[in-house]
């Protein structure tokens, strides 16, 4: 009896908790707002011309945040940099119309808890309840898949910051707006790295098995393939994945010398840390999400070596003369102001997510100009039509019907960590040649 | 032929592993075995045992292993004091009470731990070195986790059979009213127990954290596999136990060899469900 006892119970805590790993890890509900924004420090653009009839609008902008879960880390980066835009604009004055309509902004936001479940109850509410006017999507494309359903059934616009999976953007949608360069395309530029480094190198394609990075790989094979790499190996991996020991030994068995793939921070951290301590003299290893984050140095001597794609880096940042010289519009502050204003909010050094979640904001602040107006579907239309330049890099969408809302004006850099003079591990752009801040070190471990 | 060198290279990992497993599971099974309680505050207890050795490692700087002999006793500490405040009150109530007890637990440890760690994951960069024979890596930290689990079931076999406060928790175990007839407090026998149960929990917990990196959100996943082991092997009875733990590491390191490594949860609880079925008191015959 008591055996039986153990057994159902074990039975129904055992089904309920791989349900709520399938799921994501799921911690107490915050149902009250939770971000809170710093002080400003300052403003990169300036409010226009001062108003004659001074209304003053708010534009509430909705978005739920990973405060707690899987996406914790790459998700707080990005709020912090969004609420850096909201609040130099703000404090500048806001954004004045040609009617004198003063807009100003307002952020309202719920801790998602990383949980598509959450995503889609939240932003809901945020339309519903809140009146958001305007959406920034979760971090992570399976949250933003989640999030850009509700918004579009909702007439909501949204920005997406935090998600590259392309998919999001090819079931019609007219509503969504993509920051990242596409998933796809990921990795694509390290492949044409490494085909400069070691062109008969045999790679071996690890990947977790969610939405953003199965997309990455669905991209890289063919165009590796197609470069005259051999795929030694494919494998995916569950996210909650912590022993890597046996993929490991397979990547050690199909002879491979690269490892490209990763999925998000914990996952490609933990990867990383068991490739270096088992030593199996693997050459180059490219890992998504994790490597361009500063936490990542965290791992130390692990950390050596390890390359990444990043959506932007503050050494190699987009410039005005590089607009200039492309013809295209220029707007907002330079990467170094962007830098300062965000070490000065927050003491630390922006990554990618960070400079994703400020240029959401400006992307929208953009868009608003440009349709002098906050009604949807003027900004709507100006969005259709944006083909600017900033500290973050080129944003333009594609508008046909196929794939409405992907980005196909942004490009991406390949960082890797290496050490500095003092022996510290610092953060290198490695590619493309041109913004090359290093030469990427090749082998990182001896053949 | 590939197969087989690629199951010699990972079995000793999950064997190594599985010790780690089985220590955990132990904790979750010496409490049910002993006051039929379903301990769901396992998982952060674990969770508790990894920052343990951080805050060891890094606060106090301290080798994560001699921290063991800290966190053992606020292991210790801990369950009794849980059992104190939430457990007693409701031991003679139905297993639903301390369900809801042990959960609230649960949520609490989760709540106050996301306040003071926030969820993100957290290392503990420490490196034992490694050790390679012919395919296989046998990485230091794994190996000493393992001897570490072995010592820990050894000694809590050893406690059980061959002290007077561990027959005091057998009496108990077996027939609680005959037990306080003999004059054993019982109150303070099940507050023990509980206590070594969560001893156990944060033990492994400590030696996961030198070789895996954690977030108070980490110990669900090895609950989940303690639960596993649970109806796999022993209940109440440490061998079995760690028999069963065993068998859990050497699944997932073996399964990988032969397929996609997304298929291990699909087999590991497939044959958790089969087992269920076809022989309900485990596969080792785990006695009452």
């Amino acid at each position: 009896m008591k055996r039986t006892l153990f057994n159902l119970f074990a039975l129904m805590i055992v089904l309920g908790l791989a349900l709520t790993a399938c799921g994501g890890a799921a911690p107490a509900a915050t149902e009250a707002p939770v971000v809170e924004a710093p002080a400003a420090t300052e403003a990169p653009v300036a409010a226009t011309e001062a108003p004659v009839v001074a209304e003053e609008v708010t534009v509430t902008i909705g978005f739920t945040a990973s405060q707690t879960g899987a996406q914790e880390v790459s998700s707080k980066r990005q709020v912090n940099g969004f609420n850096l835009w909201m609040n130099q604009v703000n404090e500048a004055g806001g954004l004045t119309l040609s009617d004198g309509t003063v807009v100003k902004f307002a952020a309202q936001s719920y801790d998602d808890e990383s949980t598509k479940e959450r995503v889609q109850e939240l932003y809901t509410r945020l339309i519903t309840e809140d009146n958001a006017d305007f959406l920034i999507s979760p971090y992570s494309s399976g949250l933003t898949a989640a999030a850009a359903v509700i918004a579009e059934q909702n007439g909501k616009l949204m920005i997406t910051t935090g998600a590259a999976d392309d998919d999001t953007y090819k079931q019609g949608y007219t509503g969504v707006f993509q920051l990242y360069t596409p998933g796809s395309l990921y990795l694509t530029s390290t492949v044409d790295m490494l085909k400069t480094l070691d062109p008969a190198a045999k790679i071996a394609i690890v990947n977790e098995s969610d939405k953003f990075s199965t997309a990455v790989v669905g991209g890289l094979k063919p165009y590796a393939e197609s470069q005259g790499f051999e795929i030694v190996l494919e494998e995916a991996y569950a996210s909650d994945t912590a022993d890597f020991g046996p993929i490991i030994n397979k990547i050690v068995d199909s002879g491979a010398t690269v490892v490209l793939g990763g999925g998000h921070y914990p996952d490609g951290s933990t990867f990383a840390r068991q490739l270096y301590e088992r030593k199996v003299g693997i050459q180059f290893i490219g890992i998504l999400v994790a490597p361009p984050d500063s936490k990542f140095s965290e791992l130390g001597d692990a950390a050596l070596g390890v390359t990444g794609p990043s959506q932007w880096e503050g050494k190699a940042t987009h410039t005005e003369e590089e607009a200039n010289g492309l013809g295209i519009e220029w707007f907002g502050p330079s990467g170094e102001e962007f830098s300062a204003a965000f070490e000065a909010a927050y003491g630390d050094k922006p990554t990618y997510h960070a400079a994703g979640g400020y240029t959401a904001g400006l992307l929208l602040e953009r868009a608003i100009r440009n349709a002098d107006s906050v009604e949807s579907e003027a900004v709507k239309a100006a969005l259709d039509a944006i083909n600017i330049f900033t500290f973050y890099g080129g944003i333009k969408f594609d508008t046909s019907a196929e794939a409405h809302g992907l980005q196909i004006g942004h490009s991406m850099v390949v960082i890797q960590w290496q050490k500095n003079e003092a022996g510290e591990l610092v953060r290198e752009v490695v590619w493309p040649a041109d913004v090359a801040t290093k030469a990427p070190i090749f082998p990182i471990t001896a053949p | 032929m590939q197969q087989i060198s690629l199951l010699l290279a990972s079995l000793p990992d999950g064997i190594l592993l599985g010790f780690v497993y089985g220590v955990a599971a132990m904790g979750l099974t010496l409490i049910w075995g002993v006051m039929n309680v379903i301990n769901l505050s396992h998982g952060p207890i674990i969770a508790l045992g990894m920052f343990g050795t951080y805050l060891i490692f890094f606060k106090l700087g301290l080798n994560p292993y001699l921290g063991l002999f800290l966190v053992a006793p606020l292991g210790l500490l801990l369950g009794i004091l849980i059992y104190v405040v939430a457990v007693h009150r409701v031991i003679n109530a139905p297993h639903l009470s301390s369900l809801l007890a042990t959960f609230s637990v649960n949520m609490i440890i989760i709540g106050l731990g996301t306040a003071a760690f926030t969820t993100s994951p957290y290392n503990v960069d420490f490196n034992m070195g490694s050790v390679s024979l012919g395919s296989t890596t046998l990485l230091g930290t794994r190996l000493i986790a393992a001897l570490a689990a072995v010592i820990a079931t050894g000694s809590l076999y050893l406690f059980l059979y061959r002290t007077r406060p561990g027959k005091y928790i057998r009496a108990v175990a077996n027939n609680r009213s005959a037990a306080e007839l003999m004059g054993i407090p019982s109150s303070r026998i099940l507050a023990l127990s509980f206590g070594l149960g969560t001893m156990l929990a944060a033990i492994s917990g400590a030696l996961i954290a030198t070789f895996f990196p954690f977030s108070i959100l980490s110990g669900g996943g090895y609950e989940l596999k303690s639960f596993v082991i649970g109806v796999l092997g022993g209940l109440g009875n440490p061998v079995g136990a760690l028999i069963g733990g065993l068998t859990l590491g050497v699944l997932e390191a073996v399964i990988p060899a032969f397929m996609e490594t997304s298929w291990v949860p699909v087999i590991e609880f497939g044959l958790f469900i089969l087992v269920l079925l076809v022989r309900p008191n485990g596969l080792f015959g785990a006695k009452q």
